[in-house]
């Protein structure tokens, strides 16, 4: 599986943010993205995620699922981490699990890999800004999607949780998957290097 | 279809709980309703003669007031990414929440409607009309006031310029449905004319609400 893409323009607010980008990965792969605040590491992996639309260029999923649009196969891990403050752990998962469908595994031992299993039945509301981040990377565990678009995937980890993300990146690598992520820090893995929007 | 059952079964169970919005609007309405009577007066005749008008301004601003948060609090959390990249039209999404709001927050409305009734000097084949006419017309409150609320999101404003403007789009299924009420009540004209325009206007806002929505989120990708 390749995704690639060629000659990408993004354009937000009226300001040109890059263009002409051109990134590849494949299966395997963990592409780090790189680059000043402002420089549009978000915006790239949401024109991936379908979520903005591109100005110029476009981007390519060869070997996915036919079937499927990009979007459909990526996982998007945001700032934001999707939870319901007013449901609990459980039933934050088991929805994810439900909406997204496809192929998945079981939400609880999801939960124990990240280690919530002893917080299941307990509202998000009450969560860490540590633990949401957990229980949104339990979600990406529970329903199995090969492109993992990661925004800033390890802030508010502690250093047990980065320990532990850098094993879930590496377990999905080799299920071969392959990994986009903006990061300003160390992503525990090694990783090749996009840099957009000029030196740092 | 699991992952629309799933979702309205998620916004259903989140109005219900503490903070939810399906309780805040039965309140509102009731209060609504209760003060009616004090600012018009002891006139019982008077009372009753509005009394139905006074029901449907009440469900009404009662609907209109948890349905900004109808997108808006997904756009907030960032569940409306992971909703748009879904495999699951944007369209049937879109229905879906605005079905699960409706069972939420206007059904209990209905429900209410023959003890507020009681407080207008209704007596029960009107209140019947009444919740029979609701029953017909919030659907259309709900599936237009969904446009308005995808607005909302997509220009980052919520809650006034809402009501602004969803409720120029309200005043055909008001104007029916009152009539539809009075028509039951006093005659002289029939029940089923009115009726049934509020009934073909439940069903064309269905169809319509949805796409509108979902167009307006799509546009608005950002």
């Amino acid at each position: 599986m390749r995704l690639s893409g060629q000659g990408l323009t993004c354009v937000r607010g009226g300001r040109e943010v890059f263009s002409g980008l051109d990134f590849e990965a494949a299966s395997g792969d963990v592409v780090a993205v790189v680059g000043r605040n402002g420089s549009g590491k978000t915006s790239l992996l949401r024109l991936i995620a379908g979520l903005l639309i591109p100005a110029g260029g476009r981007i390519v999923l060869d070997g996915g699922d036919a079937e499927m649009t990009l979007p459909e196969q990526c996982h998007y891990l945001g700032h934001r981490d999707a939870l319901k403050p007013a449901l609990s752990v459980a039933e934050n998962l088991s929805f994810w699990a439900d909406f997204l469908g496809g192929e998945r595994c079981g939400a609880a031992e999801s939960l124990a890999t990240v280690g919530l299993d002893h917080a299941t039945d307990l509202p998000a509301a009450f969560l860490s800004a540590g633990q949401r981040r957990r229980l949104s990377l339990a979600r990406l565990l529970t329903v199995r999607r090969p492109v993992w678009l990661l925004d800033e995937p390890t802030n508010a980890l502690d250093v047990a949780g980065q320990d532990l993300f850098g094993g879930l990146m590496r377990d999905h690598l080799a299920r071969g998957g392959l990994i986009i992520a903006a990061t300003h820090t160390a992503l525990g893995i090694a990783a090749r290097e996009l840099r957009i929007g000029g030196m740092a | 279809m699991t992952a629309l059952a799933a979702l309205i079964r998620r916004d259903i169970r989140i109005a219900l709980r503490v903070g939810g919005g399906a309780l805040i609007g039965v309140l509102f309405f009731l209060t609504v309703v209760v003060l009616m009577p004090f600012a018009v007066g002891p006139d019982l005749a008077l009372l009753s003669r509005l009394g139905p008008a006074i029901l449907w301004l009440g469900a009404l601003l009662a609907s209109l007031l948890t349905l900004d948060r109808l997108f808006m609090a997904d756009h907030e959390d960032g569940s409306l990414d992971l909703i748009t990249m879904s495999r699951t039209p944007l369209e049937l999404a879109c229905a879906a929440k605005a079905l699960a709001h409706w069972l939420a927050a206007g059904l209990p409305l209905i429900v209410a409607t023959p003890v507020l009734g009681l407080l207008l000097n209704l007596d029960m084949a009107a209140t019947g009309a009444v919740a029979l006419t609701l029953l017909a017309g919030t659907p259309a409150l709900t599936f237009t006031g969904m446009i308005g609320a995808a607005l909302a999101v997509t220009l980052h404003r919520g809650g006034l310029l809402m009501a602004v403007l969803v409720l120029p789009l309200s005043i055909p299924v008001l104007i029916f449905g009152v009539a539809a009420s009075q028509a039951a009540i006093t005659g002289p004209l029939s029940f089923g004319a009115p009726f049934s325009i509020l009934c073909a206007l439940s069903l064309v806002s269905l169809i319509v609400g949805p796409f509108a929505a979902a167009a307006s989120l799509k546009h608005g990708l950002d």
